[in-house]
């Protein structure tokens, strides 16, 4: 099972703030994805059963919404903004540099399963472009120099557990 | 230099605990509020003249004013009321509701109980962007503050009135940020916006009446009931009161959200952020989030009020204000934009999702050398067919960098034509290959 007892009973504290029992599928995906690093088409069917939905229904909405990964992602998911603001402050040259020390393209997973890559679009921190999201946490300001030693510090962390 | 209002407290430590909130006068508007009719806080904020910082500046007093006082269903039960914060953030350029959530969130908790009380509605859902995770833990944790004091729950500090927030997280799709896209992906369906009429005051979140703001337009009620709206009201125009976060990005040598005169002059807006990074010449301004038309270096002695940006053929919008200098190639910036926007159409309206996808390739291809000069017109064409045909807004900010890229800078697409290349790269340059796959992918 993929929904577990700690994601029903989170969802289960949501259900009296929603007249409709649809307004819990976005909170029961990322839980889904919070726990699984993805949402698998098992988890989709899964989440159509909880939620009593037409399975149809829950992936049109898992599809609509990138956050969603529809295949699994490295441990660390690099998600580098380039959009306006970044770009106008060197978010190519920092995806350039990534590509070249990961050796993937953007969109790629590394053999060892362990980074993903991507590009996104603007994250809502373009006063301290150029950005990138790990995981859930922003890294701003970045140039090349602190983008290889974030990149070595999550070496670090990804060998130690 | 004005006073600010809403972030005088910014880089306080602990200013977004309950405690720092109410050592400086927090939620002394609330109890006033209580106190007041909702009519007497309608009027209020209509004599503020605060206008939404979303994105479209309609008056927030007429706004609320719009919401049925006793609405009753088919059995004349009385339906519930809701309010809701739009903490989307996604208009690229845009980046000071991350700052209010993070450092003042209580302020936004208080400016929502306050309208929540102003149009009598029973809950309030603040709708955050997927990506703001820790921002998300910031404002659920006022949420939590706020009910363990008895600010939110059954009984807003010992009233007869009963009131709560409850916090959604988005998970990825700039359409999103359209009020009705908004109250669909609330509801767990596709973020996909809605045919007007009827308007969220009508038919809303789950069917019922629903009141849509901005987080800063949420943030800026505290103010005004504490201080009065005349003290607001003085600050900018006569249309459009008070001060507003800019957001002042791109090649500036002081990035960072500036609380300013709402009507404060662009030019003055730059030199107080320290002036073009490096001092290089400006070539152009984007001054309300990537939506609006762009200026040339030489329209930048204009107001930056909704009125006066509007006169001058842009737009104030979210209030992102980005810097390019001669730098930056104005095609491939806008390249950048428009595949921006081929990725967000959300595709119900063919006019948009086609039109969209048509752009970003035609964009990308002068870009790397391969357009021609009846790409220019065809641009042109399709953008008349984009705008005012669609379900929502989004078709139309599409042509804004498209159609004012080139009517302002058409010399820079034309050398792109002429000698099939970008002029500002080095001859040996090679488009590095995601941008090549990108630009396959297309062509
Ligand atoms: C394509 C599109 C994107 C939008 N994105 C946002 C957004 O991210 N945040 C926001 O507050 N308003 C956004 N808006 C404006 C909202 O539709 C709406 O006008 C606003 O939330 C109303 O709040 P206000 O009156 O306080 O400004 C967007 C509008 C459109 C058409
Ligand atoms: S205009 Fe574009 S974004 Fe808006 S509803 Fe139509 S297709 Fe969707
Ligand atoms: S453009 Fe990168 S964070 Fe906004």
């Amino acid at each position: 099972m993929i929904i577990d007892n700690k994601i029903s009973q989170h969802i289960d504290t949501l259900r009296p703030h929603f007249p409709t029992e649809q307004a819990l599928l976005l909170p029961l995906l990322h839980e889904i994805q919070g726990k699984e690093g993805w949402v698998s088409r098992e988890a989709m069917k899964e989440a159509a059963a909880f939620l009593h939905l037409p399975l149809a229904r829950v992936v049109e909405v898992a599809t609509f919404y990138t956050m969603y990964q529809k295949k699994p992602v490295g441990k660390k998911h690099l998600q580098i903004c380039t959009n306006v603001a970044c770009f106008l402050r060197g978010s190519d040259e920092l995806l350039a540099c990534m590509e070249k020390r990961l050796g993937i393209h953007c969109g790629e997973t590394t053999a060892d399963g362990a980074y993903t890559l991507s590009e996104v679009e603007c994250l809502a921190a373009c006063g301290t472009a150029p950005v990138m999201q790990v995981n859930d946490d922003y890294h701003e300001n970045l140039d090349e120099a602190e983008v290889l030693a974030l990149l070595d510090r999550l070496d670090q962390e990804l060998r130690h557990g | 230099m004005v006073e600010k209002l809403l972030t005088r407290y910014n880089g306080a430590p602990y200013s977004h605990t309950l405690d720092f909130y109410r050592s400086v006068g927090g939620y002394k508007a609330l109890e006033k509020a209580l106190t007041m009719t909702q009519d007497a806080l309608i009027d209020e904020v209509k004599r503020s003249n605060l206008r939404g910082r979303g994105g479209a500046g309609f008056p927030t007093g007429m706004k609320w004013s719009f919401m049925p006082k006793t609405p009753l269903d088919a059995g004349g039960v009385l339906k519930p009321k809701y309010l809701v914060c739009n903490a989307d953030e996604g208009e690229p350029g845009t980046f000071k509701d991350r700052l209010l959530m993070t450092q003042h969130p209580h302020m936004l908790v208080e400016g929502m109980i306050i309208a929540a009380h102003a149009i009598g509605a029973s809950r309030g859902y603040i709708y955050v962007r997927g990506e703001f995770y820790h921002e998300i833990q910031r404002v659920q944790k006022a949420i939590d503050e706020a009910r363990s004091v008895g600010l939110l729950g059954p009984s807003v500090l010992g009233s007869q009135w009963s009131f709560d927030l409850v916090v959604y997280r988005g998970a990825g799709a700039y359409i999103c940020g359209e009020e009705t896209a908004l109250l669909n992906s609330l509801e767990g369906k596709r973020g996909e916006p809605r045919l007007k009429p009827p308007f969220p005051a009508q038919v809303g979140a789950f069917g019922m009446p629903t009141c849509v703001n901005n987080v800063e337009t949420f943030c800026a009620v505290p103010t005004i009931i504490n201080d009065g709206a005349a003290k607001f009201a003085a600050i900018g125009t006569e249309r459009s009161g008070g001060t507003r976060l800019f957001c002042v990005s791109g090649h500036i040598e002081k990035p960072g959200v500036y609380e300013l005169p709402i009507n404060i002059n662009l030019k003055d807006l730059i030199a107080h952020c320290g002036g073009v990074r490096g001092g290089k010449k400006l070539k152009a301004v984007i001054p309300g989030g990537a939506s609006a038309p762009m200026l040339h270096a030489d329209e930048i002695d204009v107001a930056m009020d909704f009125d006066s940006l509007a006169k001058a053929g842009t737009m104030a919008g979210s209030g992102g204000v980005i810097i390019i200098d001669e730098t930056a190639c104005i095609v491939e910036v806008a390249a950048r934009l428009l595949k921006f926007y081929e990725h967000e159409s959300c595709g119900q309206c063919s006019q948009c999702r086609e039109g969209s996808h048509w752009l970003a390739r035609m964009f990308q291809r002068i870009e790397l050398g391969g357009g021609t000069s009846e790409d220019l017109d065809s641009i042109a064409t399709i953008c008349a067919n984009m705008a005012g045909q669609t379900i929502c807004a989004f078709s139309d900010a599409v042509t804004g960098p498209a159609l004012s890229s080139v009517r302002k800078f058409r010399e820079e697409f034309e050398a792109h034509i002429q000698q099939k290349r970008c002029p500002s790269k080095p001859l040996a340059y090679q488009a590095s290959a995601h941008l090549l796959h990108h630009a396959s992918a297309r062509l």
